[in-house]
């Protein structure tokens, strides 16, 4: 690791396992839960959030000495809002397409726990080369629970990865159907996700007992 | 720097310049991207309506949604489109921008009482007319709107449905091929009565093999937006049913 120093390696793996946002800090959860019906939802998710969490953890940083510290979190979510729809606008003007998918994730975004809890705990306190690092790391270890949530409910509860229909299809009845497999309906629902983000934390938590909190 | 960041004043002042330049370059942004964005979405538009009369670029399996490329679609909209036209009571005139018409205003309009500026759109595609129907409702976050095309007989030749919020992977799959497709040869009358299409559930037709029911599968987990969907149909043909009345007995 020549460009990164060891302590900054460590921000970005941090996160991805045994100080992950969603499994470990428990935050983020409700767009774990909203939007991971189906991998491809999940990806823009987690590509969204890092880009607004890298780049506001930036602003923020920079501003952390003139931000008075009444008003800050207003104006942690000032800078969260005011990026998430500049990209919003650039993207309608020129990726109308992408900007479409993206639409219902910029509420979710502004919204999401793990951005202000990073500006929070993170930027507010570090320069802004190591909080762009911490905010790629948390992201990238939301997106990967997303991802793993996105790929169970999808494959379980619509038969199909990003769209394609890798089990067969549920109503000719081929594939994996003609053996009278029948997708879960429950997998759809948000519900489902809990319990999935239940059984990561579970396998996560007894493989490194270190992570269990005494009561 | 010696300022005090905690004192009123400087509290006050931050906030003031923080909006002003956050208010600035929003406005900024959004001005100078406008053109853009409105000429993207007149494309929409013209996408979605050449859509739902079966004008795309689908293959004929059941795939993804495919319009009719942005760089072509002016061209193929005149081309296929032969007359727009906007009802209002019992008038009816032609009018070339009707497509740009915002449904939701109109249908406010109509619920205070008053007549509305109804825009509807008469395409041709291998001799065969078809009557696209705007429509606009609401789902279980947002809105919901798209287009319904009928022939002579009321008999759907195509749909096609967008919305600002539903929830991806659940109520945002209306706007999928295989929910769409299904549509298609449905029809909105039920002997004499205008009854649009419902979207149920547990109908014992998961293929959509019966036509004339007035029914079909319904999304699973997407159960508001499916029912938001349904009334939104039953809406807009209700306030297209005087002029479909006529197409009916022209025939």
């Amino acid at each position: 690791m020549g460009l990164l120093s060891k302590k900054d390696t460590n921000l970005i793996l941090d996160p991805l396992a045994d100080n992950n946002p969603i499994t470990i800090q428990v935050l983020g959860i409700c767009s774990a839960l909203a939007i991971t019906a189906e991998l491809k939802a999940s990806i823009v998710m987690a590509v969204s959030v890092m880009f607004v969490l890298g780049m506001g953890n930036v602003v923020i940083s920079l501003m952390r000495n003139i931000i008075p510290s009444k008003i800050r979190i207003i104006v942690q979510l000032i800078v969260v809002a005011t990026l998430v729809i500049i990209v919003d606008q650039v993207l309608k003007a020129f990726a109308y397409e992408l900007s479409k998918t993206l639409s219902v994730f910029v509420g979710l975004i502004i919204t999401n726990c793990i951005i202000m809890g990073r500006f929070e705990a993170f930027a507010l306190a570090n320069k802004p080369w190591r909080s762009f690092l911490d905010g790629i790391g948390n992201s990238l270890g939301y997106g990967i629970i997303l991802v793993i949530i996105g790929f169970f409910r999808e494959l379980l509860g619509s038969g199909t990865l990003f769209g394609y229909k890798v089990l067969g299809d549920p109503v000719n009845k081929t594939g994996l159907y003609a053996t009278g497999y029948e997708n879960n309906g429950f997998m759809i629902i948000p519900p489902a996700a809990l319990i999935v983000v239940g059984i990561i934390i579970w396998v996560q938590r007894s493989r490194n007992p270190a992570l269990v909190e005494e009561n | 720097m010696a300022v005090n960041t905690d004192s009123n004043t400087y509290t006050v002042a931050f906030a003031a310049v923080m909006v002003v330049i956050v208010g600035s370059v929003l406005a900024f942004a959004a001005s100078s991207l406008k053109d853009r964005i409105s000429e993207n979405e007149k494309f929409e538009k013209q996408q979605n309506i050449l859509y739902a009369m079966g004008v795309s670029e689908n293959g004929d399996d059941e795939g993804s949604v495919n319009f009719v490329p942005t760089d072509k679609v002016e061209a193929e909209f005149t081309k296929y489109i032969k007359e727009q036209i906007v009802i209002e009571g019992d008038k009816v005139t032609k009018n070339d921008a009707a497509y740009l018409i915002d449904l939701k205003k109109e249908i406010a309009i109509s619920k205070k009482g008053e007549t509305p500026k109804l825009p509807l759109f008469i395409g041709e595609k291998d001799g065969k007319k078809s009557y696209v129907i705007p429509m606009y409702g609401k789902g279980l976050w947002d809105a919901i709107w798209g287009f319904i095309s009928v022939d002579e007989n009321l008999v759907v030749q195509g749909v096609y449905f967008d919305h600002k919020g539903e929830t991806p992977g659940l109520g945002a799959n209306i706007k999928q091929r295989y929910f769409m497709d299904d549509f298609k040869g449905e029809l909105i009358l039920s002997g004499d009565s205008f009854v649009g299409i419902k979207v149920a559930k547990g109908n014992n037709d998961p293929v959509n093999k019966i036509k004339d029911d007035n029914e079909v599968d319904a999304l699973a987990g997407a159960t508001i937006t499916g029912n938001g969907v349904s009334a939104m149909i039953k809406e807009s043909v209700n306030l297209y049913k005087p002029y479909l009345e006529t197409i009916r007995a022209k025939k």
